[in-house]
């Protein structure tokens, strides 16, 4: 099917592909800092980050306007020195927790954290539960046998 | 009647649980800065950059803080509201022209009207971010001690206005001559 495309418009076509691809890439990454520690934490800051306008984008995959505000943001407070600790407390203090895309461990975020072992707890003991009950019925010589 | 109790009543709990989550309304991300100090700022004014206006000088007194720009299709949706409640003069009225086009803002108060006290022009969207201000319009609702009192994120309408603003600034108007009597 494909040879009967002839060569040249095989190759427009892939082209033509290619070049709907580069937006894609264009997003941010005009490196930010030369040093390339700053320029790792620069980005990983920004992965951190939720786009508030676009919540289900991080500030690194955004190009909102707000977006491109809040990694200047990030950036000047790099460059001026804060640790990566205060920027996220000065992000925190402007926008709330739901900035964060890696909640942070407060009174209110403990139920949140521990859900997940609270779940699996529950699920094993639900799980054995229903495990010995088989047993115990399955085994004909007593309902005991099933539990040593 | 256990075997199915729980796997029952677990379901059910799950399922308030999504009815409740199909009521709220994602977008809205509440403020951390309720009953916190405003942020201050100092900036240029939209209509004279030679005249600043700044958060202290509204001290004393209840005041208004809306969030708007000409690209934001809520903020024209508003403005005729914002234009009736300038009217009652409850409160001034302070404009933040976020990231917008000086020429373009004017142009927009000159031909619908300006309810606006006065306006400061953010154009870098620097106090916006300060305020934690994610989408316009936003309005905010700050008392005489410089307090956020209240967030309205959403064009603002005559409902919300009455609801939620006017009780406010009459008990924080309250507040403000009691202790100073």
């Amino acid at each position: 099917m494909l040879l009967t495309i002839p060569r040249f418009l095989r190759a427009a076509l892939l082209a033509l592909l290619c070049a709907a691809a580069v937006p894609a890439l264009a997003i941010d990454y005009e490196r930010a800092f030369d040093d390339p520690a700053m320029q790792a934490r620069y980005e990983h800051i920004n992965r951190e980050l939720r786009c508030l306008v676009c919540q289900n984008q991080t500030i690194a995959d955004s190009n909102a306007t707000l977006a491109q505000d809040l990694r200047r943001e990030v950036r000047e407070m790099i460059a001026a020195g804060k640790t990566d600790d205060e920027i996220r407390t000065f992000m925190v203090d402007r926008y709330g927790d739901f900035v964060l895309y890696k909640p942070r461990m407060t009174p209110v975020n403990y139920l949140l954290w521990a859900a997940p072992v609270l779940l699996l707890l529950l699920g094993t003991f639900v799980g054995i539960r229903f495990i010995r009950k088989q047993a115990a019925q399955a085994d004909t010589d007593g309902p005991e046998a099933g539990q040593s | 009647m256990l075997k199915f109790g729980l796997p029952l009543a677990l379901f059910a709990l799950l399922g308030v649980f999504l009815f409740v989550g199909l009521q709220r309304d994602p977008s809205y991300v509440p403020s951390p800065l309720i009953g916190k100090p405003a942020p201050d700022f100092n900036l240029p004014s939209l209509q004279d950059a030679a005249y600043p206006v700044a958060s202290k000088e509204l001290l004393g007194r209840p005041w208004v803080l809306n969030v708007w720009g000409t690209w934001c299709g809520g903020c024209r949706q508003e403005h005729d509201t914002l234009l009736a409640i300038a009217r009652t003069n409850a409160v001034p009225l302070i404009g933040l022209n976020w990231k917008d086009d000086s020429a373009a803002a004017k142009e927009w108060l000159r031909a619908l009207g300006n309810p606006y006290s006065v306006v400061a022009s953010d154009p870098e969207g620097r106090v916006a971010i300060d305020w934690g201000v994610y989408g316009a319009p936003e309005t905010f609702l700050i008392g005489p001690d410089g307090t956020v009192l209240f967030k309205h994120i959403a064009p603002m309408t005559m409902e919300v206005w009455t609801k939620e603003f006017l009780p406010r600034i009459q008990a924080a108007s309250a507040g403000a001559t009691s202790a100073k009597g």
